[in-house]
């Protein structure tokens, strides 16, 4: 029989007769008619017309027809809801049902039913099934539970049914534990206290269900292991031991959830010996999933880019077995490409560096250019290595392939970066090949190239003015890397034909394009050229920093949360959850969240950035400024802008666009931009530097210690934090008539434990009548004062007088360190497990925020890190959520304010809450710094 | 969320057409298939990742036949549980309905509906053990009435079957002949440069079992590797002990007991199942080399030499041997000559010569020789890549990797005496996976 037949009836009045069929005293016609009406659901036409006939149905002996038409109200009860009341007493007669396959259906439809009516009558009959005899229906329930809270946390709690889950993890049967995890995994997830935490405990249960329950269950056990804080090396080594059997099981989710669990747990083992044994168990069943279907063998190498980033000794000695198949999807092939590059060493350079050529006279020619860029790539990395590299991409250039060739030549001009003045012999090589470059990428690498080696390349005046006489149709990555070549020339052969060439190019550039970096750059030249050609050399011709292939190397923390994830969404696409899960899901109005849904163009940008990882990741080695480089114009631009440390607000490859333009122009083209220079610095921004002097000078710091009380010296200071120190920043002024020297300082014990640098002023002289600066560095650690106030009480003396004493306050703000960066898991676990009693609330009525992010910007540069937001439901309000932590306590803030409108409510959570006083005195500062 | 493996599932065809689909959470909208459909299937990109996030939600799929499974997400799932998911998703519905086409996914959208009721709860999968599902979900769909009490025992023990221990075998089975089948069945990897140098070579190998056992009976298997034949201590002197890479167990292997004292017990499930996977990566018997020799005479002409020895005993036999030997798209004509058997022709949809062998016994040498005619074209700059020559074969009675069985105990408390079938077999190429390649370059 085929239910094939149920989608062709299509003819006018079909509404009016399966209606009437609905109500057909005959089982087989109504069947069939339900069975219609399903089949007209699938190819998505609007049936729910009939909702009160197919209602109608719901009291059925038949199995089969029960389930349609439940599935019928699971589509259509939210279009319904007052008729979908009517189909609650089947629901309820169902849940006490002798059958359990029909006690647990009616539990799991119902949990899927979002109708608040229906949820209410829920209650009970979930309430009765969660303690039923029959596992199934068990097993069933737990899930419903989560559905639930889906819909109403308040009645999960209200109803307790929490804690019916927490002991169904005590429950005898291993499939009805591994559904409660999972749905406790979730709630914690959703909820703000602490749900689901493992205990030493519930450890030894779920390790006992995991021997026994399905593939599946195993599975959200493991992942719920992942979040487990082993007490010490040896709770981890049980944990390990329980774990590493199940690296055998055919299921691959099983696998990969278990080396998530291993591979955390190694951070907390101390025994070496017993990580190598780790390591070495863990890689064959890692290499064994190269040899399921594509789409697994996709996520497992991406994972295992995670974690040879991390554990590179894992898989060393298996490169091969990253060899691409002739036959391989092209997506599989570029992750074994990049795992190749990552794994390749000295000892094996030979045999992947066939592989890389075999791969390049390939038929795919993005498959080929990355396996080309790849040689480059080991280039860089391997030093010892990089003339095998160099002679392979000689190899290649020979075969004339038009596209090999010219990303032969952008690979090699990194290579050029990387070790310069070592293997200019090609040059003449990549010279015969000029005439065949059409790629912009390629003309404006080789155009480098001849500037860089202009007074070694006899005829590159010549070769530069073949692409001059086209200057003005090129585009402007080749017009820019032309116009500093013919410089470069110029200033490397002051002869005659390169003046012409390069005054005939500053004029095109300056007077003919319409392009501002192209023509703003020449003017500087210009300049330059005329004014200083010596400084312009200095310049122009300055040695670059040596660059480095960091391209697709992850920063430590965010490798150390996808490592956590292994397995999911996260590891694919090597970002943090947190940046393609919307959280706040109560905050978002669904409806809305379809429309602008996968069709938005801004979003497909970021779709295909997420999508090939590696196109962006291929970027950064070709661009005009290497990575480092890029750091060195950031980490300027930091230091200009003192505290606020921009750099860390953006990850590297977000800025390169920024500093590139930047970079290019000053002529550095590759950007060296080295510091002696003073133009970089004004130009990265000259109005942070008046910006950042004039405060400075302009107020005079408060008094410390008055002269009239202490013959005539005279401290003045504030409290400052720089690169992860706090010091007093002190001014010395000396009106008495001898030279004052020997000065040493002690801190009474104080709120921070801070304890002045040892001999911190032992350098200090002031001579008398003048004055003198220090710096005193507050070393952090010293045991901290019971009663804890931002009083500081100093004693200070030197050599020539007796000890003076006083008391500045501490600017508490300034005390916050670096380490109270949190990440969300870390935030919300915290806030979650911290009870009511250590929760501290102040008003500040006056403060006012007119902009969060500029907020969130003042915050961060005291270290105050902003968490997440949400808005108050029926409100203007926000809350949002910081973490923070002084050299005693972590602190949990969060604020409720409205933007623009006075009044702020700050509420901290700690586990040491007596430090919170202290903290509302920073954010009120903080508050009031924004106000203004 | 950690542990969902999907908001929603959809069948489309090729077209992208919804063919059944299904809604476990409401965090994602209805529309995705549309969303598949213009931005993936008929995206210029050809990356073709088969995870793709589009507008906040995560895009996992595959493709069997003419029909796209997707599972859709919002939130963080495990990709490889629901890649894993789908995958049995896929041969649930084989075991099911034979074929997992557009055409018989219509034909069933009633039972699909209730096994994707079944097999995932809330985005979390639950059971997709064919054998335990089709206890109470049957293709004309369970027939009991709530009235007859006979179904509603049989019903009765379905749950508690379903989640029990051993959730994949059902008491009281009873087989008046106990016999037990275990194929050994090795697909051999090759990649080959053209001088002959061994690359990489691997050999995966699956052990297939067919249980016609009564009752719930023990099985022990005892192999040939290593780590098993020295934790007994004994047989050292059998010189043909093998070193497994890895070993991964079908979920009725107890694999705590495994990794304890290495032995492989377990209580099968009735019929067909695969009860290990191995792959081994040292000392792997090559079954066949080939030794080409492709030299381009100008741009009309080709001359293809292709030696192929087979390196196993004399005494068995190869078949089915098929050497596909790539030739340029714009190949005219060929002259093809065997020697030592076996036919071959030109094959212009492969591009490729393709030499077809029945049966070759072994530690033979066949030979291939041909002139290969190309219409010269003046357009192609681009060099001939050269693809790598493949190879099909079945070597049955081998294991290229030296795996034998030792023993296969069974224990039941019946006491019966089961007849035991082993066979194994060494193959390549085909649709088991598995690739024999020789580069010519």
């Amino acid at each position: 029989m085929s239910d094939g037949k149920f989608f062709t009836t299509t003819k006018k009045g079909e509404i009016a007769d399966l209606k009437e069929e609905l109500h057909s005293l005959d089982k087989a016609k109504k069947k069939d008619a339900v069975k219609k009406v399903i089949a007209a659901m699938t190819v998505g036409k609007d049936v729910s017309m009939l909702f009160p006939d197919v209602v109608n149905c719901t009291q059925t002996d038949n199995l089969e027809m029960k389930k349609l038409v439940y599935l019928y109200l699971i589509n259509y009860a939210k279009t319904q809801p007052d008729i979908a009341i009517m189909a609650v007493n089947t629901f309820v007669k169902d849940s006490q049902d002798p059958n359990p396959l029909i006690r647990a259906l009616a539990v799991r439809t119902m949990g899927c039913i979002r109708v608040d009516k229906i949820t209410e009558y829920l209650c009970d009959p979930l309430q009765k099934c969660l303690k039923d005899d029959d596992p199934y229906v068990r097993k069933t329930s737990a899930i419903c539970v989560a559905k639930l809270f889906d819909i109403s946390p308040e009645i999960v709690e209200d109803r307790g049914f929490l804690d019916n889950l927490k002991d169904m993890l005590s429950d005898s049967n291993p499939m009805v534990v591994a559904n409660a995890v999972a749905a406790l995994a979730e709630i914690q997830d959703n909820s703000t206290k602490p749900v689901f935490q493992i205990t030493s405990h519930t450890l030894y249960k779920l390790m006992a269900a995991l021997n026994e329950c399905t593939e599946w269950g195993q599975v959200f056990i493991l992942d719920s292991l992942v979040k487990y804080e082993a007490r010490d090396a040896r709770d981890a080594e049980s944990i390990v031991e329980r774990v590493t059997p199940r690296l055998q099981h055919a299921n691959c989710a099983v696998v990969l959830s278990s080396v998530k669990v291993i591979l955390a747990q190694m951070d907390v083992i101390t025994n070496t010996e017993l990580i190598r044994t780790l390591c070495k168990k863990m890689a064959p069943p890692l290499v064994t999933l190269l040899s399921a279907e594509p789409e697994i063998q996709y996520v497992a190498l991406r994972n295992i880019n995670l974690i040879i980033q991390k554990w590179q000794n894992i898989l060393t000695n298996d490169i091969k077995v990253f060899f691409c198949k002739y036959n391989d999807p092209v997506y599989v092939k570029t992750e074994k490409l990049e795992i190749m590059i990552k794994l390749a060493s000295e000892r094996n350079i030979d045999q992947v560096l066939l592989e890389f050529k075999e791969y390049a006279t390939e038929v795919d020619v993005d498959f080929v250019r990355k396996a080309v860029r790849a040689i480059g790539r080991c280039a860089i990395a391997l030093e010892r290595s990089a003339e095998a590299c160099i002679n392979v991409l000689l190899e290649l250039i020979q075969t004339k392939v038009n596209y090999v060739v010219q990303e032969a030549i952008c690979v090699i001009k990194d290579i050029f970066r990387r070790y310069p003045n070592t293997y200019e012999t090609i040059i003449a090589t990549l010279c015969e090949n000029l005439d065949t470059l059409d790629e912009p990428e390629a003309k404006a690498a080789m155009i480098w190239i001849i500037g860089e080696y202009a007074e070694r390349i006899d005829n590159a005046d010549e070769l530069l003015e073949t692409f001059l006489e086209t200057f003005l149709d090129e585009s402007t990555l080749v017009q820019l890397q032309l116009l500093t070549a013919t410089v470069k020339l110029f200033l490397k052969r002051p002869t005659e034909g390169p003046q012409q060439m390069i005054q005939m190019v500053l004029n095109q550039a300056t007077q003919e394009t319409d392009n501002p970096d192209l023509r703003d750059r020449a003017y500087i030249y210009w300049r330059l050229l005329s004014t200083d050609p010596e400084a312009a050399k200095d310049v122009v011709l300055a040695e670059k920093p040596t660059i480095s292939d960091d391209s697709n190397q992850l920063d430590a923390d965010l490798l150390h949360e996808l490592l956590q994830n292994i397995g999911t969404l996260a590891s694919v696409y090597h970002k943090p959850p947190d940046a393609f899960v919307s959280r706040a899901r109560v905050a978002v109005t669904r409806g809305e969240d379809l429309e602008e849904d996968p069709l938005g163009s801004g979003e497909e940008g970021e779709a295909s950035d997420m999508a090939d990882p590696t196109v962006a990741a291929a970027a950064p080695p070709a661009a005009e400024t290497p990575a480092p480089a890029v750091a060195a114009v950031t980490d300027l631009m930091g230091d200009l802008m003192a505290p606020a440390a921009p750099s860390a607000l953006a990850p590297v490859p977000a800025a390169a666009p920024a500093a590139d333009p930047l970079g290019d122009l000053l002529g550095l083209d590759v950007s060296a931009a080295p510091a002696p220079v003073p133009m970089p610095v004004a130009a990265a921004d000259p109005f942070a530097l008046m910006d950042q002097s004039q405060p400075a000078a302009a107020q005079p710091k408060p008094i410390l210690l008055d002269a009239s009380k202490a013959q005539g010296l005279e401290i003045r200071g504030v409290l400052a934090r720089e690169g992860g120190v706090v010091f007093w920043d002190l001014d010395f002024s000396n009106q008495s008539q001898s030279q004052l020297s020997g000065f040493q300082v002690q801190f009474n014990s104080n709120a921070f434990g801070f304890t002045p640098k040892p001999n911190g002023l032992a350098d200090l002289v002031v001579p008398p009548g003048g004055s003198a600066s220090a710096k005193l560095h507050m070393m952090p650690g010293g045991a901290p004062a019971t009663a804890l106030t931002n009083m500081l009480q100093v004693a200070i003396k030197n050599a020539q007088q007796p000890v003076w004493y006083f008391t500045p306050t501490i600017a508490v703000e300034q005390c916050f360190t670096e380490e109270g960066l949190l990440d969300r898991d870390a935030f919300l676990g915290m806030w979650k497990s911290l009870p009511d009693v250590n929760e501290r609330t102040q008003m500040f009525p006056a403060a006012n925020v007119p902009s969060v992010d500029t907020f969130t910007l003042k915050m961060r540069a005291h270290n105050v890190y902003f968490m997440a937001q949400r808005p108050v439901p029926g409100t203007n309000q926000i809350v949002t959520y910081w973490s923070s932590k002084l050299p005693q306590a972590v602190l949990l803030l969060e604020m409720t304010l409205q933007v623009g409108v006075p009044g702020v409510k700050c509420c901290i959570k700690s586990a040491n809450p007596d430090y919170a006083p202290l903290a509302f005195m920073a954010v009120e500062k903080l508050l009031a710094s924004a106000t203004n | 969320m950690a542990h969902v493996a999907a908001s929603a599932i959809y069948f489309l065809n090729l077209r992208g057409e919804i063919i059944v689909h299904r809604m476990y959470r409401d965090d994602v909208g209805r529309n995705l298939a549309d969303a598949f459909r213009t931005q993936i299937l008929q995206s210029k990109e050809q990356t073709g990742t088969p995870v793709r996030y589009l507008g906040s939600c995560s895009f996992v799929y595959t493709r069997y036949n003419n029909v796209y499974v997707l599972a859709v997400t919002k939130s963080n799932a495990n990709a490889a549980l629901a890649f894993k998911f789908l995958n049995e998703l896929i041969t649930l519905f084989k075991s099911y309905f034979g074929e997992f086409m557009e055409e018989s996914l219509r034909n069933n959208f009633v039972l699909i509906y209730e096994l994707l009721d079944e097999i995932m709860d809330f985005g979390y999968p639950q059971i997709l053990t064919p054998e335990i599902l089709k206890l109470y979900i049957t293709q004309q769909g369970v027939k009991s009435e709530s009235a007859d009490k006979g179904a509603e025992v049989v019903d009765n023990k379905a749950t508690l079957q379903v989640t029990g221990a051993v959730g994949h075998r059902r008491e009281g089975i009873y087989y008046k002949k106990n016999q037990v089948y275990l194929d050994i069945v090795e697909n051999v990897n090759l990649l080959m440069s053209a001088k002959g140098t061994v690359l990489r070579s691997d050999c995966a190998g699956k052990i297939l079992m067919k249980c016609f056992l009564s009752g719930m009976p023990d099985l022990k298997l005892g192999l040939n590797d290593k780590l098993t034949v020295e934790k007994e201590g004994g047989a050292r002197n059998d010189n043909k002990i093998i070193e497994l890479d890895d070993v991964t167990f079908h979920q009725c292997v107890n694999l705590g007991r495994f990794s304890t004292d290495k032995t492989v017990s377990f209580v099968p499930p009735d019929g067909e199942f695969e009860l290990m996977r191995y792959r081994i990566t040292e000392g792997v018997h090559l079954p066949f080399r080939v030794l080409p020799i492709i030299k381009e005479l100008g741009r009309t002409r080709l001359e293809v030499n292709v030696k192929l020895k087979s390196a196993f005993e004399p005494k068995y036999h190869a078949l089915g041997v098929i050497v596909r030997i790539p030739v340029p798209k714009h190949t005219v004509k060929a002259n093809i000559q065997v020697r030592g058997g076996g036919k071959a022709k030109y094959d212009a949809a492969q591009n490729c010569l393709v030499w077809k062998i029945k049966r070759c016994a072994g530690k033979k040498e066949l030979h291939l020789e041909a002139e290969v005619e190309l219409v010269s074209t003046t357009g192609e700059k681009k060099a001939w890549s050269r693809p790598p020559i493949n190879l099909e074969f079945q070597v049955p009675m081998i294991t290229a990797s030296g795996l034998r069985v030792r023993f296969l105990k069974v224990w039941e408390k019946g006491g019966y005496k089961a007849i035991k079938w082993i066979r194994t077999l060494t193959k390549s190429g085909g649709d088991s996976g598995g690739q024999y390649e020789i580069r010519c370059n």
